[in-house]
Order: C-alpha cells, then structure tokens, then sequence
C-alpha cells in the first residue's frame, strides 16, 4: 500500500482493507531499508508513529475519521512539534526539544494523521539543494548522483522514494515547487498568508508560506484541506474562506487562458526541460484550453530583490537565537559578547552565516534606501506585472527550474550561481500568489515539473488543473527503482 | 557597491558573528559577489514607486489587550541552556 496515494489509502482504510498500524509499519519499514542511503529524515519518530496509527484504528473503528485519519506525513524540521527535536537542519538547534506544536502540525494531529518523522532541509531552509544541512545532503531518489533540490528536499525525496504518504514543506522561494519539480512530485505553495505560519521556525517573514508535498494534485488537496485556515495566532494569517478543495478537481477547462511569459524563454532554459514543458501545455489544449503570450517585464529582477528581502528578514528572525533561551550555547563564555559571538559562530552554518551578513549590511544605517527599500519597490513591480497578467490569462504557466536537478556537488560553492537557479520561482514569493508543481516528464533521466501559477487564493483551481492533467498522463505514478 | 574586510567584520560583528581571519578574505569576496549581483536593482528607475512590504496588502491585524496565553514558563525554559530560579543565566554583566 506505500505506493497508492493518500486517497487510495484514505478508501482502503474506510473500507477495513488495512490499519493504519500495518501502513506506517510498511513505511517505518521502507525508512530503515532506504533512508541510510536518501538521508530524507532527520528523526524518524517509530514509537510515536505507532501509537498515532493505533489511536487512528481506534478512531476509524468508533466511525470518526476523516480523509488524513491514519495516514503516515513527514513535516520538515521547522514545523514545531511538541516534545520531539526541531533541528531546523542546523547545529544551532542540534539540541532543540520543541515545546509546543506549530499550527499547521497540530491541525494534522487533531485529524488523526500519523507522523512518521522529520524530514532534512537546507539548514534554515536557505538553499536549493538540500547540501545546507548540518545532517549532510539528500540524494534524489530518481539518481542518488543528483540534488533533490530545496530547501524541502527531504521531504520531496521522502515521498518520491514512498518513505512517506506525503509531506509538509514550506516555500519561500520556491522551497516547495523546485524540490518537487526535482523529485517528481506533486508540490503546492499556497498564496502568502492561507496557511499559518505559527510554530514555524521562520526565515522571511513576508514571503514564507507552507504547502503540502504529495503525489498526486488530489492529495495535496485533501492535505490542504487540514492545513488551510485563519489562524489569530500568526498575525499576518488571512481571514479567507476556506473551499473543499477536493470538490473541484474535476471541474472542466474549457475556456481556460493560459499565460505564457515571454521573459520564460530566455537564454539557460535547458532545451529538454523547455520541451516537457511545451508538451504538457499541448495536453492542456487538447483539454480545452488556450494559450496567450503575456508580458512580466520585471521577472529577471526576482533574484536581486528576493536576495535582499529574503536575507534582511532573516537578519532580524535570526537574532533570536542569542545562545541564552534556547538552541546551541559555547562552552564557558568569558562574557556576554563572547557567548553570542561563539555560540552563533559555532551554530549556523556558511551559508546562513552568510545571509545574515548580506541582510544586516542590507539593513544597516546609510545602506536601507539603496537596499531594502528599493527591493521592496520593485517587490511592487513584480508583483503588479503579475496582476496585469491575469487580465489577459487565469493562469501562467512555465518551468520551476532552468534545469533538470543537477549533481550533487555541482555548484555549492558559488553561491551567485545556485541563487540564480531560482529565478523561476522567487517571484511568486515576491508577488503572495500560489504556484503548484507537477511531474510532466524526464529530462537526462531526472524529473521536470510544470509550473502553474495562480492568482491570489485560486488554490482550488490549481489544483483542479494539476488534476486534470494527472488524469490523462500518468508521470505523477511513476517511482524511483530503488535498490 | 564594493564592501572591503574590515566593512565585512563590523557587519559581521553588528549580526554577533565572528569571522575568523583565515576566511574573511573568501568571505569577503563572496559577500562582493552577492552585492554586486544585488546591484543590477539600482539600473531600474523606481521613482513614485511605494516599497511593497506585504503581497497582498494586508495590514496588521490588532486584538484587544487582555491576557490570551497561561504561564507557560516551566514548559519553555525546558530547553534553555542555563536557568535557575526562573531566570536565563547568563556570564556576569554588571561588576
């Protein structure tokens, strides 16, 4: 049963076919056999696992369950999650026994979810392949040669590899649609504010969001269906209906516009995943829809002002951890400068370190204007081109990454060149809209998402349209031949 | 903008990080490199442009002053390094 989608296991777990024990133990099982190798999890959470997936049985049998009752997710490691280590990917919380639970979490505990464990991501999720961890890199399952991309890269290669049913990410950048563009899975980034961030640990305020990772559309559907919703405890929550996003999946796309930005095309757009690409908008028109060539002429500009945003905000969020209430402390601090310094010093990594460095300087005195504000101006931009857009199409459609993931190794030490590797996916961020990622192919024998970008709050018919097309291709089905 | 070593270390120390002199020349070179990518944002006129801090434009969202959460102390210095009596122990401040 590890190779069905949820909501095959969520039927054969109504109709008694199996318990929730016999499919987290297969998984627990598939986690021992393969993630010596994948290095997907950071925790791997057996007892409490089994305990849940009894608990689910239980309440399956008394006749309350829902869709996610008994069904085994792994959360990255920045979901808190009350009384089992939060590690964040770094050595700075290395030592951290949450002691709450994050509201996204939460809401899957109180629908009778199974949590199999926490999976590996860049450290503070900054990065996009998943070699920023204190815990080493993930490999991708489709080619252990390769990155699985990131910074949810253990979560996209936990449910390519069927370690899990699915899995929590989070998207700043496109932490959740370039991994699963990479692994070839289905990833959903929700529009800025839909889901809460409360109780997870935070990297850039204004643009981070979580999101499920799944195989199918229809799965992230029903996992959003849980993780959706205001929440007074996240400040910048949005008091939006939330819609049965399962309801509409199999609406039809007749008539529907697709944008496709000229800016897209342009030079480093590797030719095999261009071509994935062009065939699967083909399979959209013999769907129904049309195609329209629409203008971002701001979209190259994401990389400079995501890499100023992005990095200020984590200057500020990062400050938090001083060595004193939680999180790695030096070894006999002479005083307390000398704590801070050594224990942040000895705790984050290269990259963060590095981050830090370019936000503050971003952020500091003489600097702010040239900086910060003129990022956050052409934020304005970027995001009115897109609004501008979706008066001529419902939708954009493109590629998550210029390239097929690449090797391991291949460009972790130019930071420039892996930031640039973003540029299809940090505008979204920018610009608050949602953006979903689904499997249309191989390219060099590794996985190639399509993107699809909506406008604000348009989930439903993301996924709708990621549906629809898994109905008539059968890429989100394939599955690493795992030794 | 070019960013020299030194102007390297006072950030650095600004963010309480220490570089050790063996890589803040790299380091150096690396935060240019950033920067100087960074810079292609000063060839776009953004005269009459408002910042954009927020996608959507919401605004923050305001409750009223009452106390919403218990005392969770206990629970939270659970995973602080040093605590006594309720306190965050830190080295002596105040001679």
């Amino acid at each position: 049963m590890y190779d069905k989608t949820i909501a095959e296991q969520s039927r054969a777990l109504t109709r008694g076919e199996l318990s929730s024990v016999e499919l987290t133990q297969s998984y627990l099982d598939r986690i021992r056999q393969f993630d010596g190798d994948i290095n997907s999890y950071i925790t791997v959470t057996e007892e409490l696992a089994l305990d849940q997936a009894r608990a689910a049985d239980e309440r399956r049998a008394s006749g309350d369950a829902g869709a996610m009752t008994g069904i085994p997710l792994a959360h990255k490691d920045l979901f808190c999650t009350e009384g089992v280590k939060t590690s964040c990917g770094s050595r700075m919380l290395d030592n951290f026994i949450a002691p709450y639970e994050s509201t996204v979490t939460a809401r899957f505990k109180d629908a009778g979810a199974v949590m199999l464990g926490k999976t590996n991501m860049d450290e503070f999720a900054m990065g996009s392949s998943n070699e920023n961890s204190y815990y080493g890199p993930v490999k991708n399952p489709w080619d252990k040669a390769a990155i699985p991309g990131g910074s949810s890269g253990g979560s996209a290669a936990a449910v390519a590899a069927r370690l899990a049913a699915g899995a929590t990410g989070t998207d700043t950048g496109g932490s959740i649609r370039q991994p699963a563009s990479h692994c070839g899975i289905t990833g959903l980034k929700p529009t800025y504010g839909r889901v809460s961030r409360w109780g997870m640990v935070a990297y850039a305020s204004s643009l981070d969001q979580a999101g499920p990772m799944t195989r199918s559309a229809e799965d992230a559907a029903i996992m959003l269906n849980t993780m959706a919703g205001f929440d007074p405890r996240d400040s910048t929550s949005l008091e939006h209906s939330v819609p049965d996003y399962t309801t509409t999946l199999n609406d039809s796309l007749e008539g529907l516009t697709i944008g496709l930005p000229k800016e897209y095309i342009a030079a480093g757009l590797d030719a095999d995943v261009e071509k994935q690409i062009d065939r699967s908008i083909t399979e959209y028109v013999k769907l129904g829809a049309k195609v329209k060539e629409v203008s971002l002429p701001n979209a190259g500009l994401c990389i400079p002002a995501y890499y100023v945003i992005a990095p200020a905000e984590a200057s500020s969020n990062l400050s938090r951890f001083d060595g004193v209430r939680f999180g790695h402390r030096c070894e006999d601090p002479q005083d307390l400068m000398d704590l801070y310094l050594r224990s942040r010093s000895e705790g984050f990594g290269e990259e963060v370190k590095r981050r830090i460095i370019v936000g503050t300087y971003a952020l500091s005195s003489g600097y702010y204007d040239a900086y910060y504000r003129k990022a956050q101006q052409i934020r304005r931009l970027i995001r009115d081109d897109f609004l501008d857009a979706f008066k001529e199409c419902d939708v954009i459609m493109g590629p998550n990454a210029p390239t097929a993931a690449f090797d391991l190794g291949a460009i972790n030490n130019d930071p420039v060149a892996m930031y640039l590797s973003d540029i299809y996916t940090l505008s979204v961020n920018l610009a608050g809209l949602p953006g979903l990622s689904v499997p249309v192919g191989m390219a060099n024998n590794r996985p190639v998402g399509l993107q699809i970008i909506g406008q604000h709050f348009a989930e439903a018919r993301l996924l709708n349209i990621g549906h629809r097309l898994q109905q008539v291709t059968d890429w989100h089905l394939q599955s690493p031949a795992l030794i | 903008m070019a960013i020299d070593s030194s102007e390297v270390k006072k950030v650095a120390r600004l963010a309480r990080l220490d570089i050790d002199d063996s890589a803040i020349a790299a380091t150096t070179a690396t935060i240019s490199n950033i920067l100087a990518m960074v810079d292609r944002m000063q060839l776009v006129d953004t005269q009459g442009v408002p910042p954009l801090a927020h996608p959507l434009e919401a605004i923050q969202r305001l409750r009223k002053d009452e106390v919403s959460e218990t005392d969770q102390r206990e629970q939270l210095q659970s995973c602080a390094p040093a605590v006594e009596e309720g306190l965050f122990l830190v080295p002596r401040v105040i001679e």
